[in-house]
């Protein structure tokens, strides 16, 4: 019984438009496309969402004021007043994230955060603002968030190289938790399809175990940009208040 | 060893990871179970779920690099 399983062939990036400036390849690829349906969607929800200004709002201004609830709410408690100047930022990460994940989940479309370089250029520009925002507030002082308090000397030559370590891999782990969640989930509903048709009359079990992947995919797709959102709010803490 | 039969061996020992993040979300929402279950009024939901995604994102740091063996080098 031999299974023709191709699970990572939905990965491939397919270029629609070749355009070449210079010597970069700038082509208009399924992803470009996935990654516009995103942001028209979010901008659709929001732009469309806040057309009429009742006091008690329809469910399409309800859903927009409620998008917008949730970040403002995830900020002031975990970042406070100042982080209310980054509530745009992380608003839009959150949205861009968030229906990037949800698209991929319709049959046939493409995830584009299942790219590593897609989310790892979204976790480099949130650790180097951060970064930036750290030192821009504090100077040299940021870096006492890596020498914690009260720390006798011959354990601060252990501990901070293992802060700095630390602080130094928040990139990749933001982009690595992103990337391998939703690849692994994808990889993962493309086998047990593939299943499907090479077991049978017992194509039905495979199937059953696609349905249930689906609603865990749904669920992981929000989490994840949940958790990216509320880290990048958690690091944000970090440069503000140095502890 | 031929590189190919090493990549599967490798593969399929990274991905032995992905038991502690099994046991990581058993422990998380065995806490939310046991928090809700003593104070059900207690709003601890959303850290169980910080909570779960970053203990599977332990996990899946293995299985990336099962990905890593198997399609990179």
């Amino acid at each position: 019984m031999a299974i023709e399983l191709h699970p990572l062939e939905q990965f491939t990036i397919e270029r629609w438009i070749p355009i070449h400036i210079g010597g970069v390849d700038a082509s208009f690829t399924n992803s470009a496309l996935f990654m516009c349906a995103a942001v028209a969607v979010a901008i659709g929800l929001v732009v469309l969402g806040a057309r009429r200004r009742d006091l008690v709002p329809g469910r399409w201004q309800s859903v927009a004021e409620m998008s917008y609830e949730f970040i403002a709410g995830m900020i002031d408690d975990n970042v406070g007043n100042e982080g209310r100047d980054y509530l745009p930022f992380i608003f839009t990460l959150f949205m861009f994230i968030l229906f990037g994940n949800l698209l991929g989940m319709i049959p046939y479309g493409f995830t584009f955060t299942s790219h590593i370089i897609v989310t790892f250029a979204m976790a480099a520009v949130v650790f180097i603002g951060v970064t930036i925002i750290g030192i821009a507030r504090h100077g040299f002082h940021f870096l006492s968030f890596f020498v914690p308090h009260g720390v006798p000397l011959v354990l601060l030559l252990l501990l901070v190289p293992i802060e700095l370590l630390s602080y130094f891999i928040r990139p990749f782990t933001l982009a690595i938790r992103l990337f391998a969640n939703m690849m692994a989930g994808h990889t993962m509903l493309a086998i047990f399809a593939g299943f499907v048709t090479a077991m049978g009359i017992f194509g039905f079990v495979p199937l059953g175990v696609d349905v249930l992947l689906i609603f865990l995919e749904l669920l992981v797709a929000v989490l994840q940009a949940y958790v990216f959102a509320i880290l990048t709010c958690l690091y944000l803490r970090d440069a503000i208040h140095l502890h | 060893m031929e590189l190919a039969a090493a990549k599967m061996i490798g593969a399929g020992l990274a991905c032995i990871a992905l038991a502690g993040a099994g046991v990581g979300i058993g422990t998380v929402f065995a806490a939310l179970i046991n928090a809700l279950a003593r104070n059900p009024a207690a709003q601890v939901t959303p850290f169980a779920f910080l909570g779960f995604a970053l203990a599977e994102a332990t996990g899946l740091f293995g299985l990336a690099v099962a990905f890593l063996i198997l399609f990179v080098f």
